[in-house]
Order: C-alpha cells, then structure tokens, then sequence
C-alpha cells in the first residue's frame, strides 16, 4: 500500500497558540481521507502545512512522496488546493481566473483556453463565463475554485471544507465530483464539519481537536468506537428526564445526555437492557420511548470532542460575544 | 499492451522540476501582472481613479487656487502640474498595498503560492502592473497639462529622466504600501492609512505652493527636508527648467536616498509581516 499523504509529528505555533500539537495522519493513495474537526482545531493549519504554504516548527511530511519543506516545488506539481476562502479574483471573469491558473502552470494560450472551456462546461459555469466572478453567487465561487484547483490535474487534491455555504444540490454535485476524481485514481484530503460528508466521502477519517488528532478510522470503526450504540429513552412526563438520566448514566457508566426530553447515552453492552427497563419500571417512571440503535457520526464526535458538530459555531458566536464584553 | 494502456492513463511524471528556471520567472511575472491589469476592464472604478481624479485635481487646483496663488493660471501650471503628477503617483502607491491585501484576505494569494511558480511572481507581477498603472496616468496628467497650457520647457530625455525618477521613487515607496497592505486587516483599511499618511507629506512640501518665508520657522524646516519637496522640485526642474528650487540632480539624489532608506526599513517589515501573517 502505497500512501500519497504522510504526516508525522506536525506542530505549529502562531505566536501562543498551538494550532497543531503533533499531528500524525496518513492518506493511502486514491482514497479520500476526511479530517474532521470544530472550529480552530487546526484542519487549515494542516492543509497550510501540507500544501507548502507554510512551514511546520516540527515533524515532517510527504506529500506524493516528496516533502512539503525540502522538495516544496515538487510537492506543488502535483497538489491541486481549494482553500477554506475561495481563492477566486473576483475581478476577472471565470474563464480568465482559469486561464491565469493555466497559463501559470506553463499551458499554452490556446491550451489554456480550452482546458478553462473544459472545466467551465464541468462546473456548469458555462453561462457565466464571461461575468466577473464578483457576480457569481457563492455556490458558484465555489464551483469556480474547485475547478481552478483541477486546471493541473493534480494526483493529490486539498479540499478545506469544500461545501460550507452550498445548497444541498450543489453540495451533492460536489460530492460526485470528488467521487469521479477518486475514480481517476486522485488522492483528496477533505476537511469537513459536516458529519454526513464524512461519512459519504471519506475511506478514512481523523478527528483533529486542539491541533491533535483524537481518533482515526473508517466511518464504521469510528461508530463502533464511540460505545457502538446509543440508548434513548423519552419519558412520557418531560420532568422525569433527571431521574431517567440519573438511572441511564448509572447502569450504563456514560454520562447522559438531554435533549428535547431525549435522554441517550453510549451503551456498549446491551445486556444491561433489561436492567434499565426494571429500573425505570421501579422508579415509577413511564416511557414512551425506549431504543437502542448504532451511533452516529454526531454522537461519535460528540463522546470525543465534547460538544456536537453544529453546537461549535454557536459556542464560538457566544465566547467572541463575551471576549468583546471583555468578560 | 494492457500494461502500456495503463500506465499511460495515469501518466505519473517521473522527474519533477526542482526549481523554477529564469525563464519560467519571467513568464509568471508577465502573467500575473496581465492579471492585474486585466483587471481593470472588470472595474470601471479603477479607470476612474487612474484618470478623472487627476484631471479633477488638475482642473480645481490650476483654476481654483492658481489665479491667487501664481498670479495667473498660465503662471501656476509649471508649479503645479509637476507637483500633482508627483503627488498623484505618491497616492498610487497605495494600490499595491490595498491589492496585496484583497488577495490575501481572498485567499488568492493561498492559491498562486500553492502552484509551482516562482515565490517572487506574485508580488513582483503586482508591482509590475502598478508600475504600468503609473505610467498611464502620468501621462493622463501630462496630456491634461498641455490642454490647458502647461509645456515642457526641456526635452524629450528630461522628460524621460523625471519619469524614470518618479518611477524609481514610487518603487522603493511602494515598500510602505506593501507593509501596510500585510499588516491590516482589510483593504479599506490601507485606503485609509495611506490617505493619512500620504496627504500631509504631500502639502507640507512645495508641490502646491512654494515654501513661504512667512511660515513658522519649525513648519519651514519640515518643508524644506520633506522628501516630497525634493522629488518635486527635481520633477519640476526636469519638466519646466529651473524655477528657483536648487540643483536638480541634487534634488533628485537626495529623494532617491530617502526612497532607498524607506525600502530598507519597509522591506524588512514587509517580511516580517508577511510571514506573522501566512
Ligand atoms: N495566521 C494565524 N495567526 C494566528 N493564529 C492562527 C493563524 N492561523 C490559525 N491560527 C490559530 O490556530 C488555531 C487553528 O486554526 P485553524 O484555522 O487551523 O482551525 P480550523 O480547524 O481550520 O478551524 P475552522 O473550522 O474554523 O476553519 C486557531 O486557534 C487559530 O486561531
Ligand atoms: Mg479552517
């Protein structure tokens, strides 16, 4: 097995902050390795690292089999990157922004040109062609810098969270794109905070948190990893959820979470089942609802990282708030 | 034969440049000052900048302020077209800064650093094509000038060397630009730094109006040693003669000396900056 993306032992700082502290993540040639992560928890930083946009105070790593410091122009033929800020310039039409990226990369006008008609046609961009890009929506922004990243043909793709801001029928056209490159034998590391993208795209996945990463695998290994299953129990009197949760987070040892009168919780031996049943039944408490099902990537990145995936933009929003309070 | 199929679908380059040729730098530069020059046919706004407002300044200074500051407008052109051009090409600047700024805030500059191009080329393709942008509207200005009376009074090659010297000097000042397009957070932000900057080195100097022997004594040093003041007035002794400002080529070396020594404070901020801020 060969590995077109290897890092080891990455850490950067930016002045205090450690925005990576000793990643290590690795991307077998022709798959799709989704690095999945809240708010700050170094996915840009990583990429930055690996597409040769700066520079790691320690650890090395290879991208196409060359490193990213000492081999940098070498890495750079063969990476293509969509950056977290559409790198479009807005003030050239999308034919132009492709026939830059093309000229750049040494093709000839005509060549260029054609390979921008090629890509335009792909993107559905065709119509707009012509327009600067400061008129396009940004559904189509988007589409623009994907395709400014395929002007090369990279062999290994860099995708920071490609379809934050997308519809939902954008954001599966993006996915067939991504498949049909994996088709072509194209290497991708996609950052995602979309659990479901993840789960769709990715062959293997990493939790990045604080700039470490916090669990690897498969989508179904990370599922199972997490407690496996999830127990649910809604009481019929919402006031009841404390006591349910109290019995929940006993017999399972996990501690319990409430949501809408939901109370659920990791479980890794059903066997306990019927033991939360006569719990329930002593403490006089009548349920509603009572299930056991396969956890979600959700609950997954909920047990490791502490908060849920949609949870973190609202908490940033809050701290930011309370940080210009000067609280 | 299936073998060779293969291999020839996925075609794997087998030995990758290891550095980018002169050649190739020079094609990047090219390239990416195209893209900032084509630019402008997008923004219709950016003409306007380069054009209308130096005829605007043009226009209100010679007419407005000429009748009482030279005597008559004829009189005042000498004075003031040469110190608007300078002080024009002092506000363009300014470009290079607010430009580098929108492409790293966009993340364009991610982009072309990511590709195999020489380090050099994007700005360099910046500067370039802000060199080009200053040309044109020297000549706007210069062509404005001679619509309204105002002459070279020297010759084709002086009016070349005072291009050259306004072009050498808003190279080694766009440095400043360059520094503060990296440390601010946004575009507008240069805008406005550069205005506050740029508007009083402008008008203490004797672009406008000659230093008057009745001005405090402190504001008349200031005017004096302004560097402003000496690439104008070697501007002006190129374009219209003498004018009672001094030596030309003293003038002119004394401006270019204070050009190099922003480029060697603002090169090294450049850097730093450039690097706390990737
Ligand atoms: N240029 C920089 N200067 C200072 N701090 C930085 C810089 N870039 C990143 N950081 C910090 O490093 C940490 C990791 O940032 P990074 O952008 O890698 O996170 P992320 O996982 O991509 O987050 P997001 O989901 O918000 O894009 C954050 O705390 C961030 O504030
Ligand atoms: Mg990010």
């Amino acid at each position: 097995m060969t590995f077109a993306i290897e890092a080891e032992g990455l850490v950067k700082h930016f002045g205090e902050t450690r925005a990576l502290n000793g990643v290590d993540l690795t991307a077998r040639t022709g798959s799709v390795l989704g690095v999945l992560g809240p708010n700050g928890a170094g996915k840009t930083t990583s990429v930055r690292v690996l597409a040769t946009l700066i520079q790691p105070d320690e650890g090395q790593a290879r991208v196409g089999g060359y490193d990213v410091v000492k081999d940098a122009h070498r890495v750079r033929q063969l990476i293509g990157l969509t950056g977290q800020y559409a790198g479009v310039d807005e003030m050239l039409t999308g034919t132009e922004n492709l026939v830059l990226i093309g000229r750049l990369l040494g093709l000839r006008r005509a060549q260029a040109r054609s390979r921008a008609a090629e890509l335009l046609e792909r993107f559905e961009l065709t119509d707009a062609r012509d327009r600067a890009a400061k008129t396009y929506s940004g559904g189509m922004r988007r589409r623009l810098d994907l395709a400014a990243s395929l002007v090369g043909r990279p062999q290994i793709l860099f995708l920071d969270e490609p379809t934050t801001g997308l519809d939902p029928r954008s954001r599966g056209g993006l996915w067939d794109i991504v498949r049909g490159l994996t088709d072509d034998g194209v290497t991708v590391l996609l950052t995602t905070q979309y659990l479901e993208e993840a789960d769709q795209l990715a062959d293997d996945i990493v939790v990045i948190d604080h700039g470490r990463v916090i669990a690897r695998g498969t989508p179904d290994q990370l599922k199972t990893q997490a407690g496996g299953q999830m127990l649910e129990v809604r009481p019929v009197t919402a006031a009841d959820h404390v006591t349910v949760a109290r019995i929940v987070g006993e017999l399972t040892g996990a501690q319990p979470e409430v949501r809408d009168g939901l109370v659920s919780a990791p479980l890794s031996d059903p066997a306990v089942m019927p033991a939360v049943v006569r719990r329930l039944d002593e403490a006089g408490v009548t349920v509603g609802e009572l299930s056991l099902r396969k956890s979600s990537l959700d609950e997954v990145f909920f047990a490791l990282t502490g908060h849920h995936a949609e949870e973190q933009q609202e908490a940033e929003d809050a701290q930011a708030e309370s940080v210009k309070a000067g609280v | 034969m299936t073998t060779a199929t293969t291999a020839a679908t996925r075609p794997v380059p087998l030995s990758l440049d290891g550095r980018v040729s002169p050649g190739t730098t020079v094609r990047n530069v090219l390239t990416l000052a195209w893209r900032n020059l084509v630019q402008i046919k997008h923004n219709p706004m950016e003409l306007i900048d380069l054009s209308i407002q130096p005829i605007m300044f043009v226009l209100l200074f010679a007419y407005v302020f000429g009748p009482a500051i030279g005597g008559t407008v004829q009189d005042y052109l000498p004075i003031v077209i040469p110190g608007i051009i300078a002080q024009n090409a002092l506000f363009a600047t300014m470009t290079t800064g607010f430009g580098l700024n929108v492409d790293v805030t966009k993340g364009v500059f991610d982009r072309l650093r990511s590709l195999p191009i020489s380090r050099i080329a994007p700005l360099s393709g910046r500067m370039l094509a802000d060199t080009v942008k200053q040309v044109w509207s020297m000549a706007v200005l210069l062509v404005i000038g001679f619509a309204i009376g105002f002459r070279v009074e020297t010759g084709p090659l002086h009016l070349l060397a005072a291009l050259a010297l306004l072009l050498a000097f808003t190279a080694l000042f766009a440095w400043a630009s360059v520094y503060i397009g990296l440390a601010v957070s946004e575009p507008e932000k240069v805008q406005i730094f550069g205005f506050t900057i740029i508007f009083p080195i402008t008008f203490l100097s004797s672009a406008f109006v000659p230093i008057s022997p009745r001005a405090p004594e402190v504001l008349q040093f200031v005017m004096r040693n302004n560097p402003m003041t000496h690439l104008v007035e070697a501007v002006r002794g190129l374009l219209v003669g003498d004018q009672g400002g001094g030596p030309v080529a003293e003038h002119a070396a004394i401006s270019l000396g204070w050009g190099v020594l922003m480029a060697a404070i603002f090169i090294p901020l450049s850097m730093r900056a450039f690097k706390r801020r990737i």
